[in-house]
């Protein structure tokens, strides 16, 4: 990938882990699930939604509405760029 | 169970407004009435937030489409409800005021189901031509997600007003435990003093909201904590109920704590304005 595509894909982990760890005081692993650790509760998870759409400008319906894209800011990273049309950054994609 | 069944809410706030998305969610249409336009315009969008909250969490069949919700400021428009659930705030006197409407409004034996926190269904009845239709069903917040219902069967409750309740919670997905009629019946009884203690802890400096909440969590298995269910409530609600609960049991414990009374003076009531206890503001500062 491009160093432009590195730093963008970067950045949207980073924006939701500062948002995660802004709301829960623990800065999470990327490939931590957030619900099974503790961290994210039921209400937790529709502000999660909320922020990905404000600040990703996407919108979530139908059956991406599910928990297991929201478990870990990998997940919700990935739900992202396909939303946005990206094509998943797998390696040297 | 008709195929004609609606229901109908009073009050659009945290409360009607969680009980409309289960109503909705779980297919039957629901009419939400509330005195203020712009708690309405907030409902309408809260409900398809919360629509989407509990597909979210799986609480509602994906197979069913929701309820139509109409939203009014206008008490007729529930002239055909087979069901009334009254949500307004927690004041005695505006309660019995508003059921009485109701009543002088709804076909004779619809059920009135009254959410209110701990004000004895009995004492409601009063106000009511029938007492045996009012009977008092107590839904946590969020109430599309929380699977149990308190049912308050007051002395004056019919049997018919209890069967059909009782039908109504089935088809909507919630398990129902029946208990008598007395202040605060069992959850805010019980609930509500541990929050204000709670907030005394926090007043006197012992520990911060959040290690309260921890402690209560991690060594006492509370699902989120006292201090984040105030939030939660709304507390200015939780006031209300602490002074109707005071007034009727006698016990300091229920008398509102200067934190709680505070916050409310300051507009911090919880999630319902962003901030409580904690902060819910939806972007990172
Ligand atoms: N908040 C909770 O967690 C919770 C839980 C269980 C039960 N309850 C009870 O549910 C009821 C509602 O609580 P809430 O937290 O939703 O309160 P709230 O303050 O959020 O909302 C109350 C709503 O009632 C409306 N209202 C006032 N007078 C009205 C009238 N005459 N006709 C129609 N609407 C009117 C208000 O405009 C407001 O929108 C209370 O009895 C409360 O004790 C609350």
């Amino acid at each position: 990938m491009t160093a432009e595509q590195q730093a963008r894909t970067e950045s949207i982990e980073d924006e939701i882990i500062r948002f995660v760890t802004a709301k829960t005081k623990v800065a999470p692993d990327v490939d931590q699930d957030l619900f099974a650790t503790g961290l994210a509760t039921s209400m937790f998870a529709m502000q999660l939604v909320v922020f990905l759409e404000q600040t990703f400008a996407v919108e979530i319906v139908g059956k991406d509405l599910q928990l297991v894209n929201f478990r870990t800011v990998e997940a919700m990273a990935a739900l992202v760029r396909r939303l946005r049309g990206e094509t998943a950054v797998t390696g040297d994609a | 169970m008709t195929e004609n069944e609606s229901v109908a809410v009073l009050g659009a706030g945290v409360m009607g407004t969680g009980i409309s998305t289960l109503v909705a969610g779980q297919g039957l249409p629901v009419t939400l009435v509330d005195v203020d336009a712009a708690a309405l315009d907030l409902a309408r969008r809260e409900i398809r937030n919360g629509l989407r909250h509990a597909q979210l969490m799986g609480a509602v069949p994906a197979d069913r489409d929701p309820g139509a919700l109409h939203t009014t400021l206008s008490l007729s428009d529930i002239r055909k409800a087979t069901a009334v659930i009254e949500a307004i705030t927690e004041l005695p006197d505006l309660k019995a005021k508003v059921l009485a409407e109701t009543a002088a409004i709804v076909d004779p034996g619809t059920p009135l189901i009254s959410n209110t926190s701990g004000i004895p269904i009995d004492e409601l009845a009063d106000s009511l031509p029938n007492p045996g239709a009012l009977i008092g069903t107590h839904f946590m917040n969020p109430s599309y997600l929380i699977p149990m219902v308190e049912v308050i069967r007051g002395p004056r409750t019919s049997d018919e007003t209890v069967a059909s309740v009782l039908s109504l919670l089935t088809r909507l997905g919630r398990r129902a435990v029946v208990v008598r009629d007395a202040p605060g019946f069992v959850t805010s009884r019980l609930l509500h003093p541990m929050i204000n203690d709670a907030a005394r802890v926090v007043a006197a400096s012992t520990a911060s909201a959040e290690d309260v909440d921890a402690l209560m969590h991690g060594c006492l298995g509370h699902p989120t904590g006292p201090l984040r269910t105030a939030d939660l409530i709304g507390i200015d609600n939780l006031v209300d109920s602490l002074n109707v609960l005071h007034a009727r049991i006698g016990d300091e414990r229920y008398r509102p704590s200067e934190l709680l009374l505070d916050k409310v003076r300051r507009g911090e009531l919880g999630r319902k304005t962003g901030r409580g206890f904690y902060d819910y503001k939806e972007t990172a500062e």
